[in-house]
């Protein structure tokens, strides 16, 4: 089920648009372009041209072995708002959309194209860079019919964006073909006093991620557990292989104390013996006074 | 040799102590626990009179309870919750020792064995439509000498017997826009009249053959006025309506089958006229009441269908059913409310100018207006009859007034608690000492000579007996000032009533209540309702000479839009400081962690129309607010939308609401789901207030995982639209559950996983990194909880100590939620048995302790589970290194303990709610759960490592201390006494 993750690759320019579109000839695709001619007509949202796509070439070598599975391409646009202006075109976002046999569509192989900043907007952006306020984008809720049931906003604080160029990194939750929730930010960290930066290049760099639903891992069911239940018994046996210290060392403590006792005694042995040898060769009569004190030391 | 004998004891004694012992000892329940039974609101009181054997009275109440109370102590014989889901809608005595309860919308009839609550018999009755459900009880109307009972539900009459719950006849109405408002069975005969409106302005009379259901007579008749409202029988052949303008009565009666109209405008009755009337149905004979605005009108009706007004009351009234008394006489009584006093009047149906009894009783004010009233005679001892009433107040208390004089009074508005939080008491003065905690010094010595005689085992079984009580009747965890520990607190209440209560920790007590007047019905406010209960003023400078006040938020009505009231009460005195009504409406209400220099918590409350206002209002607040005015953020939910939207501040209000403290807001993000396949189910948020202790985690092999800490996380669950429904009704392809993690400052989505085949409902907990959520599978056919834990792993390379040594790390620089986030997640789903109605979890001072999930099962218990069983690092053959940081190998099921039921043998019925709360000493927490009845007790999730538990033996530490020295001295003088002899040897 790998194929709910879809990663798409980085998008620089505007040259994508004219990018062949590689659709293929179905019921389906037809319904989709004309859908999106008739969405894109009313909205009269983006001033720049929206390329002119080539007519549906059938392309055998990209078809997929199934039949019932088929791809067609589809764009909506994203807008921008610089604080609490309205919004404005900023972008379009050109995808293919695959049905499968089961019926669900999904969004595969994104791209996006984003338009440059015009000399108002940069001004605007400057202002919002000078205030730290909000770059606000939003998506249409979904993508075959935008703006499907309302539309997705996302912002971020302007400062957060400008490096080299002006670093953008849009995350999309899909779920089929509707579009849950962009997470949008720049791509690395934002650290948190904002300091005012210029972009040096106002051009952006736009990283795109489609992101869709995981499965949760299923509740451990231990059917095969009971059957191999030995195998499970040999490796709690596993552990005892502990080292010597581990398993001695209730015995060994008390023997090392005992050995050491017994040192000791050694050592006090020929003391007491040397001692008690020299008075005993030279003055015989002088020992028993002597002996107390030295044992009186030693008991201390 | 005794030192060692000694030592192996102390040793063993050590041991002992250490065994894990979760669960509680016999002689423990009660010390620290404390469980009060409640009952709701009572909606209905049936008295049962037997001339000889104990008195009871049957209540049905509006928490859905049926129960059978003593009428001389009020207290609780037996009682049954029947549920949410099955609202009682009469309750009535049968043959003297059947309770008949009618519920579910009429289609369930049950009979309970009076003495005990035993279910004696259940029926189920079905019917073509929904209509009204009225349960009615002949007296002497036999079927084949078998007591019947008469139901009218769901547009079908039915008789039932009462032996055995078998349906005798039925017999259905269906006619389209029938709707039957009475059902009228003359005494003494076998005739049923069943009379109702058509098509709004047609009156309907069926008359019935009680014997086989048979139909003896249909009439109808037009009036052109229409109706309104309820019909209230003033004969057995004649009831009273009122036309759909409300400004004129009809009588209308029914005798020998024709139907005839009287009407009657009001303005002819009393000579200024309120605007529309309302009546108040009433069982009287020829008495009836209307209302008009808050004018109260008694009306009587001749034997000529004329009728005349008896009193007109700016008061409350409220009219008591007739009691019937001997020779076919019948009692009412009135009972009105003026000033601290409430007037109780019993008179005689067919004399209204005498009084059988005038009582004036002494009410507190707290318990506001007198809401039902139910009556009830006997004999006194001059052989006169005498009167009791049971009464509900305004604040659903219940009392049984006797002779002038409150005999029993239940708190029963504890039954229905909307919102909880905690205030410290008072910190201890002077003046408090032994002898005014101990009654006399004679008893103190004898307290601990028990007590003594007890840890030396030398008690006696009655001795034993007596140190239990004095156990439980410690004055010690019930007085009224802090402790050391930080166990005994006040827990505020705020009751659907519209009532604050405190309860003590120690016992349960109440040591205050207080009557909100912002959530009383008013001219202005008809509909006020309670909603949340705030820490308005926590103080710790001035602990000594301020008291800490709550912020109680109400709303009138049940709009959204609807103005909300705020109200300030001093927790010490129980005194309310201020009131406010507020213009704007309440939507959402966030307790800013900013507080002001007299220690004031800032709150934010956001309206309707999502503008922000600020309390307090003062110049100082909103300088403080001010100043973070752009780091404040909130999101909102709207639940049937399916839309979850992001906001931060703008600025001044502008417009017409030109506010110091209003506040506009804008849209940040939005997340929207799917209308056709999800549906928001729950959503869960850390508590504000939970503390954090370590931020990372040592796993086995010597690696650092730093949690994910955000204090704006939030956890949402939805389902398939289809499967929102009630559990099987979906097959588990065309069902699943999504969890989401949801940064609500910039509405990321940092985890969403799938649960395929599962469904709602969903109760969730949501602490530290961790969420732990209930739900059931479908495809397994078991319930199941699920953890997911969040780490941060942008500081996952702060491992090296070196780094740490030299300060090159990120761990004190400012987290942004603008940064990108790289989190990961693990989580990890098991079985589990019960199903959920709640969950909570343990919160400790400093968050050292380790967790437990309180589970509030179906069963009404609080089943404490340890969070270590939910953990997602579980693996089938945990590795030497995971077993000692203790992890459990992994199994498919949540194990459930019989010994960790925090409850022990206690329900707490229709439990709704667990608050955790926690004690200055870190090991314990204090858990108060809340349904119709209350639960508190403290939990030391890891036990009590911080303190010596109570059963601590210290007279065996003494023993053991005097023994050693007395060794000591014994072998330091034998020892001087060798060295002696030595020496002179």
């Amino acid at each position: 089920m790998k194929w709910v993750k879809v990663i798409v690759s980085f998008i620089l320019t505007l040259s994508f648009l004219s990018f062949p579109s590689c659709a293929f000839q179905s019921d389906e695709l037809l319904v989709d372009d004309e859908e999106f001619g008739l969405e894109g007509a009313p909205q009269h949202r983006s001033p720049e041209p929206i390329p002119t796509r080539s007519p549906p070439v059938t392309s055998p070598t990209r078809k997929r072995h199934s039949d019932l599975d088929s791809d067609s391409k589809i764009q909506f646009s994203l807008d921008h708002a610089f604080g609490d202006s309205d919004f404005s075109p900023a972008g379009t976002f050109s995808a293919r959309l695959k049905t499968w046999s089961h019926g669900g569509q999904t969004l595969t192989k994104l791209r996006f194209s984003r338009n440059s900043f015009s000399d108002v907007e940069k001004e605007k952006f400057k202002n919002l860079l000078e205030s730290d306020d909000f770059y606000r984008i939003r998506l249409p809720s979904n993508v075959l019919s935008p703006p499907g049931r309302d539309f997705i906003i996302s912002s971020v604080k302007a400062r957060c964006l400008p490096r080299e160029s002006l670093d953008e990194h849009f995350v999309i939750h899909m779920e089929g073909v509707n579009v849950l929730a962009v997470n949008y930010g720049s791509p690395g960290s934002c650290p948190y006093p904002r300091n005012l930066k210029l972009p040096a290049k106002w051009s952006f760099s736009s990283h795109t991620v489609l992101k869709n639903s995981e499965q949760a891992p299923r509740a451990p069911v231990f059917t095969e557990e009971i059957l191999g239940g030995e195998n499970a018994e040999g490796e709690v046996v596993q552990p005892a292989e502990r080292s010597f210290w581990a398993k001695y060392w209730m015995y060994l403590i008390p023997l090392g104390l005992i050995v050491m006792n017994a040192i000791t005694q050694a050592m006090n042995m020929p003391e007491e013996q040397a001692t008690g040898q020299v008075p005993a060769q030279g003055q015989p009569s002088a020992g028993a006074v002597q002996r107390g004190p030295s044992s009186a030391v030693r008991r201390r | 040799m005794a030192i060692g004998s000694f030592l192996i004891l102390f040793i063993l004694f050590f041991f002992s102590s250490l065994n894990p012992i979760l669960s509680l000892y016999e002689d423990q329940v009660g010390l620290v626990d404390w469980h009060q039974q409640y009952l709701g609101k009572v909606k209905q009181a049936v008295f049962h009179t037997h001339k000889t054997g104990r008195k009871r009275v049957v209540v049905s109440t509006e928490e859905n309870v049926v129960a059978l109370l003593d009428l001389r102590q009020g207290e609780i014989f037996w009682r049954h919750v029947l549920g949410s889901n099955d609202v009682i809608d009469g309750i009535d005595i049968a043959l003297g020792k059947y309770v008949i309860t009618l519920s579910s919308g009429g289609s369930i009839l049950r009979a309970w064995n009076l003495p005990d609550g035993q279910m004696v018999w259940e029926s189920s009755l079905r019917g073509p439509k929904h209509s009204k459900s009225l349960l009615l009880v002949p007296t002497n109307l036999k079927i084949e000498k078998d007591n019947i009972v008469i139901i009218f539900s769901n547009g079908r009459l039915n008789a039932v017997s009462c032996i055995d719950g078998e349906v005798l006849w039925e017999k259905d109405f269906e006619g389209e826009s029938l709707e039957v408002q009475q059902v009228i069975q003359p005494p003494g005969s076998n005739l049923i009249y069943v009379v109702g409106f058509a098509s709004s302005s047609l009156f309907e009379m069926y008359q019935i053959n009680a014997l086989n259901g048979e139909l003896l007579k249909h009439e109808s008749a037009a009036f052109s006025g229409g109706f309104l409202g309820e019909v209230s029988p003033v004969f057995s052949e004649t009831v009273v309506a009122l036309d759909s303008t409300g400004l004129i009565l009809l009588t209308v009666s029914f005798q020998n089958g024709m139907i005839s109209f009287q009407q009657t405008p009001i303005s002819n009755l009393v000579k200024d006229s309120f605007g529309p009337a309302k009546i108040i149905p009433s069982s009287v004979t020829g008495i009836f009441a209307i209302k008009m605005n808050a004018v109260t009108i008694v009306i009587r009706v001749t034997d000529e269908n004329k009728l005349e007004v008896v009193e007109k009351t700016n008061h409350e009234t409220s009219i008591s059913d007739a009691l019937p008394i001997s020779e076919g006489q019948q009692a009412f009584a009135l009972v009105q409310r003026a000033g601290p006093e409430i007037h109780l009047r019993v008179k005689l149906a067919h004399n209204w100018d005498d009084n059988l009894l005038k009582e004036s009783v002494k009410m507190d004010q707290h318990r506001g207006l007198v809401h039902k009233i139910y009556i009830n005679n006997y004999i006194r001892a001059d052989k006169s009859y005498g009167f009791r009433a049971l009464i509900v107040m305004e604040d659903h208390s219940l009392l049984l007034l006797q002779q002038g004089e409150i005999v029993w009074s239940r708190e029963d508005g504890l039954a229905s608690i909307i919102d909880v939080t905690t205030s410290e008491l008072p910190v201890e003065r002077d003046g408090v000492s032994v002898a005014k905690v101990e009654h006399n010094l004679f008893e103190w010595l004898k307290g601990h000579m028990l007590k003594l005689k007890g840890t030396l085992m030398l008690a006696s079984p009655q001795d034993i007996a007596a140190i239990q009580s004095m156990r439980l009747k410690n004055s010690e965890k019930s007085k009224m000032t802090r402790d050391h520990n930080g166990f005994r607190k006040l827990l505020i209440v705020l009751t659907r009533a519209g009532k604050l209560f405190a309860l003590h920790t120690g016992d349960g007590h109440i040591v205050w209540s207080y009557l909100l007047q912002s959530l009383q019905k008013s001219k202005v406010c008809q509909h006020p309702i309670g909603l949340n209960l705030y820490k308005w003023q926590v103080p710790h400078h001035h602990a000594m000479d301020e008291n800490p006040s709550v912020l109680v938020i109400g709303k009138c009505g049940p709009s959204s839009d609807a103005p909300g009231a705020l109200s300030f009460v001093d927790t010490y005195t129980g005194k309310e400081l201020s009131s406010l009504s507020l213009v704007h409406s309440v939507a959402l209400v966030i307790p800013l962690p900013y507080t002001d220099s007299t220690e004031q918590r800032l709150h934010l409350l956001i309206d309707a129309d999502k503008h922000a206002h600020l309390y307090p209002k003062t110049p100082e607040a909103i300088s403080i607010f001010e100043r973070e005015f752009s780091n404040i953020y909130w999101y909102s939910v709207e639940d049937d939308n399916g839309i979850i939207k992001g906001h931060a501040l703008r600025g001044k209000c502008t417009g017409e609401v030109a506010d110091e403290v209003c506040f506009d807001t804008r849209e940040l993000w939005s997340i929207v789901f799917p209308s056709e396949s999800e549906k928001i189910i729950a959503t869960v948020t850390r508590k504000l207030n939970e503390v954090v202790h370590t931020q990372a985690k040592v796993i086995a092999d010597q690696e650092v995982m730093y949690k994910y800490i955000s204090r704006n996380l939030l956890f949402v669950a939805t389902v398939a639209l289809k499967g929102s429904g009630e559990i099987g009704s979906v097959t588990p392809e065309e069902s699943w559950l999504v969890a989401y993690l949801i940064d609500t400052v910039t509405g990321r989505i940092l985890h969403r996983v799938t649960h395929h085949g599962s469904q709602g409902p969903v109760h969730a907990v949501f602490s530290e990194n961790w969420v732990v959520y209930h739900y059931f599978n479908l495809k397994a056919h078991r319930y199941e909880m699920s953890v997911i834990e969040i780490y941060d792993q942008s500081r996952a390379d702060n491992k090296d100590v070196w780094k740490l040594v030299l300060g090159k790390h990120n761990l004190t620089s400012p987290i942004s939620l603008y940064s990108r986030p790289d989190v990961i997640t693990k989580s990890q789903s098991y079985f589990f048995t019960h199903s959920v109605k709640t969950i909570a979890v343990t919160s400790t001072t400093k968050g050292i302790t380790s967790k437990q999930l309180l589970i509030g099962t179906i069963g009404d218990q609080v089943l404490a589970l340890e969070k270590r069983f939910l953990d997602p690092r579980r693996t089938v053959n945990p590795t030497q290194a995971e077993k000692e940081e203790g992890i459990i190998p992994l199994t498919d099921s949540l194990p459930i303990i019989p010994q960790s039921y925090v409850t022990h043998a206690l329900r707490v019925e229709g439990l709704r709610g667990i608050i955790t709360v926690p004690a200055k000493l870190e090991s314990t927490t204090l858990v108060f759960a809340h349904g119709v009845d209350l639960f508190f007790t403290q939990l030391a999730p890891s036990r009590t490592y911080d303190s010596l538990t109570d059963d601590f033996n210290y007279a065996l530490l003494l023993i053991t201390i005097v023994a050693l020295m007395a060794a000591i001295f014994l072998t330091w003088t034998l020892s001087e006494r060798k060295e002696l002899q030595e020496n002179w040897r």
